[in-house]
């Protein structure tokens, strides 16, 4: 039973009696009002476990809906920018929505589960948007966050796990594609898809058969070095990855409350998901403007001298003009580089001369001032090629 | 005939760092490496089907990142990943762990000695100290004392500078630190024989000294002064094993367009008027270069591969004395299964890391004490890891690969040389000791490699199989490192330099020594990079 508002601040996914068990830091955070584990042993070793064996991350909370009926199709493609005419069944995409003056509102991933039969997930909750802009539409909507638990599976040993717990044929899924199991009668859907950036898997089935995937997972998994990871590990490896975040990278939809602090699709590097020859979505005669004359931002990657992280800092040019805000930052423990999402002024993400940043380290009674010079480079600092080889590899 | 802008001695993973800055300079470089593989002692070879052995050097912490990050060694297949504490199993049947949590540690440590629990967050700031101080100077080339060069006075002059930033309590602690013993050290912290016998063992891996001799404490320092992504102290394992440092270092010295030349044995160094000019290798061949950058140690450069008449008297005595003395062997295992060790409890991830059965000083001294006698120990200090457990690329799911580091091990025996007999009863001693705590064990060995000290000088040249190329004492430190007033990477011949891990800072998986050599040759070459 769902505790009353009154009783509880955070909801339990249903595989809290698994990971409470196994969460020795006792540090949780609060993902979307569900208790999400930060850390369950070590976050290094949760961190090395996604990125030399398998880690196994709880993503229940994650916002779902059902998106359904005989104008599904057609409601995606005037809600997000992206043409979805070309997703096929079995198929997943990630997609960004705008508003009408071409803001991002939020992204996500869509499952094209089959014809007119879509699941959107989200890191933040938009029914009243969805509802608002499906008006005409014959489509259903349906907030299913609750009846669908999920465990994303990711690193190099991944697939060797999935194969070894019996999902046969498991290594010639494509990356972004799903296909459907049977675990012990329960239906299983498995898509190849994570925020890693890694060889990497997300397993949806229905609540009550929750922990016994967990505990299935964890038996065959303990060969593969499988290994439960908390929500901090994960925020290293989606830095790595360059994946934006909501409430991070941008601030989603209509609810800032300042003007100015929302980015358009091509403010966030998501150029590639606007396709203004499929008809019309919402958004898109603000973004064919911004197209002509100009952007005002460019998100970034950022390789920073020194290995302090230069987590919110501003970005400079030459003497001290102030360019840009760095939004994500981490010594990346695989890359070996500091490294930093940063959302710079344009056209200052071309001229890659004389950036640098200011970053603050408080150390024993004494702040010290670092002044680091650094460059843009791809945000995609880390990109194996397992990620994408089909079929997928077994280490 | 061709005539390269350098030649590079040997595909160790110092010589090929320095043939990787070179080359990214600009140069054109080439490296001959004796055996048909790369690596040197930082090899990953596959003896056994399906397991990968990390043949000598086995685990990585010292590896500068400021050098994996110029030479993008992570693009170039490096990763690195750390391994949670270790443990030591006792002869009374407890155990020892160390865990990264600190106040697991802490309680672990009180199960010993509430005492030591507590004084353990002492001697950790006190390493941490002496780690900060002695930081800054492993990129740097050691100035040398007796020199009036502006640079080499500004290099002491910086060094004065920061010891006097130590403070006047801190000096003390410095000058002493850099002379003492590790007994002494550790007995400044700690009661507890069973936490001492577990610090101790980093002072004595690969040196011919026991805890209780003065300068182990330094040794100590030597293998606390690498770090993991910021965490100083920490060690980790390469993934692919240790190959994948000089491979990775390989594949960047190759983008820059360098080339390897493996089975190229160099036999002599050839100089003409006080100049380098080239190498003739074992087959007659002649390979010529504007350099010759050597990776062997001193003595199997100047010793075994240059005419006598080419060096000076007084050098060439003072490389034959350089202290080299093998100490070290080591067991490469393919396992059937995981071994149990019935004295750690399921569950304490201490096996994931170093495991040791040396529960007091005192049995690390009598080991010694074997050594000087010309024997193996006879009950050995092992360094054991199973890497595998956090690597999934050593060995077959379900199977294992078992690293052992074993001391002492002495390269001349006191009955006469090494053989294939000595050496399996050598093999014997270590996998019997294993086995005293592992009963099932010995029923799970499906290949083992044995490697003594004289294996190892067979195989990667390194003299005595000593795998520091040269001890790490106070004697052999800084400017005095290999040969006083050749501490700057310069031979005494023009044209020829040192790069290996017998020149500052020393040995150790490091590249250090490789990346000052190439700094000090482009500044020669007047090359700005």
């Amino acid at each position: 039973m769902t505790p009353e508002p009154y009783e509880a601040q955070l909801l339990e996914t249903p595989f809290h009696a698994r990971t409470s068990s196994l969460c020795s830091t006792r540090q949780w955070g609060n993902w979307s009002g569900f208790a999400s584990v930060n850390a369950y042993t070590s976050v290094d070793m949760e961190y090395f476990a996604a990125r030399s064996t398998a880690a196994l991350f709880d993503i229940s909370p994650m916002t779902k809906y059902a998106i359904t009926g005989s104008d599904a199709a057609s409601y995606l493609n005037r809600l997000l920018t992206r043409n979805m005419e070309k997703v096929k069944p079995g198929r997943v995409v990630y997609a960004v929505w705008c508003n009408d003056a071409g803001m991002v509102i939020d992204d996500g991933t869509v499952f094209c589960l089959g014809e007119n039969d879509y699941r959107l997930c989200s890191q933040e909750r938009h029914l009243p948007w969805l509802l608002d802009s499906a008006i005409g539409y014959n489509v259903e909507i349906k907030d299913i966050t609750s009846g669908i638990a999920a465990l994303a599976v990711q690193g190099p040993t991944s697939s060797a796990v999935l194969k070894a717990m019996g999902l046969v044929g498991i290594e010639n899924l494509k990356p972004y594609s799903l296909t459907e199991f049977d675990l012990d009668g329960h239906s299983l859907m498995v898509s190849r898809t994570g925020f890693t950036g890694d060889l990497g898997y997300e397993l949806w089935i229905d609540p009550g058969a929750a922990e016994l995937l967990w505990d299935r997972l964890m038996e065959v998994g303990s060969l593969y070095g499988l290994r439960p990871m908390g929500s901090e590990a994960l925020e290293m490896t989606r830095i790595e990855a360059g994946f934006i975040q909501a409430g991070v990278e941008f601030f989603p939809g209509d609810l800032p409350t300042r003007p100015d602090r929302l980015r358009s699709p091509f403010e966030l590097g998501m150029g590639w998901l606007v396709d203004f020859d499929k008809g019309h979505f919402i958004g898109r005669r603000a973004l064919l403007q911004e197209k002509k004359t100009g952007s005002r931002y460019a998100l970034v990657g950022l390789d920073i001298e020194g290995n302090k992280p230069a987590l919110h800092s501003f970005v400079y040019q030459g003497k001290d003009t102030e360019v840009g805000i760095v939004a994500s930052a981490m010594w990346s423990p695989t890359c070996k580089r500091n490294i930093a999402i940063a959302s710079l002024k344009t056209p200052y993400h071309k001229d890659n001369h004389g950036l640098w940043v200011d970053v603050y380290v408080y150390r024993e009674l004494k702040w010290e001032r670092i002044h680091a010079s650094c460059k843009v480079v791809d945000k995609q600092f880390f990109n194996p090629p397992r990620r994408w080889a089909t079929p997928a590899g077994d280490r | 005939m061709k005539v390269y802008d350098a030649i590079v001695i040997g595909a160790g993973h110092n010589g090929l760092t320095t043939a990787a800055y070179l080359a990214k300079a600009g140069m054109d470089v080439i490296v001959l490496e004796r055996q048909p593989y790369i690596g040197g002692a930082t090899v990953s070879r596959e003896l056994y089907p399906g397991f990968t052995y990390s043949n000598c050097s086995y685990v990585c912490s010292l590896m500068r990142p400021e050098i994996m990050r110029d030479l993008e060694l992570p693009r170039h297949g490096l990763q690195v990943i750390p391994y949670e504490g270790g443990v030591t199993m006792m002869r009374n049947g407890d155990y020892f762990a160390t865990y990264p949590n600190h106040d697991q540690n802490r309680r672990e440590i009180a199960r010993h000695s509430a005492h030591d629990a507590e004084a353990y967050d002492y001697f950790g700031a006190e390493t941490l100290r002496q780690c900060r101080f002695i930081k800054k100077m492993l990129l740097t080339t050691p100035p040398d004392p007796t020199s009036f060069k502006p640079r080499d006075l500004f290099g002491l002059l910086d060094i004065a500078r920061r010891f006097h930033g130590l403070g006047e309590e801190w000096m003390y602690d410095t000058i002493r630190f850099w002379t003492m013993s590790c007994a002494d050290f550790l007995d400044q912290y700690f009661e507890s024989e069973v936490v001492k016998g577990h610090l101790a063992g980093t002072s004595i891996i690969g040196t011919a000294l026991g805890p209780y001799s003065p300068g182990s404490a330094y040794v100590l320092l030597h293998h606390y002064m690498g770090e993991v992504d910021g965490s100083i102290g920490s060690w980790g394992y390469a993934r692919g094993g240790m190959g994948a440092v000089s491979g990775s270092l390989a594949n960047s010295f190759q983008s820059y367009g360098g080339e390897i030349r493996t089975a190229a044995e160099v036999e002599q160094i050839i100089v003409k008027n006080n100049r380098a000019v080239g190498v003739a290798l074992s087959g007659g061949e002649e390979v010529l270069g504007k350099m010759v950058i050597s990776n062997m140690d001193v003595k199997r450069t100047f010793d075994k591969s240059m005419d006598p008449a080419d060096l000076p008297e007084d050098f060439l005595h003072r490389v034959r004395n350089f202290k080299i003395r093998g100490s070290s062997g080591k067991l490469n295992i393919a396992l059937d299964g995981l071994p149990d060790f019935p004295s750690i409890p399921d569950g304490c991830r201490g096996r994931t890391g170093d495991m040791h059965v040396s529960d007091s000083m005192e049995y690390l001294e009598r080991g010694y004490d074997d050594w000087k006698d010309g024997t193996w120990s006879r009950e050995p200090y092992i360094d054991m890891m199973i890497p595998s457990l956090t690597d999934p690329t050593m060995a077959p799911p379900g199977k294992h690969y078992m690293s052992v580091f074993v001391q002492y091990v002495p390269p001349y025996l006191a009955d006469g040389q090494w053989n294939d007999e000595k050496r399996a009863a050598f093999g014997k001693t270590v996998i019997d000791k294993i086995a005293e705590y592992s009963p099932n064990f010995k029923d799970l060995i499906l290949h083992a490699e044995v490697r003594t000290p004289w294996d190892i000088e067979n195989e990667t040249g390194l003299t005595e199989g000593n795998i520091f190329q040269g001890e790490l004492t106070m004697d052999q430190l800084m400017f005095n490192r290999p040969v006083p007033g050749y501490a700057q990477y310069r031979a005494p011949v023009k044209n020829l330099y040192m790069c290996g891990s017998s020149t500052h800072p020393g040995g150790g998986v490091m590249g250090a020594p490789g990346a000052n050599a190439a700094r000090e040759i482009l500044l020669d070459m007047r090359i700005k990079t």
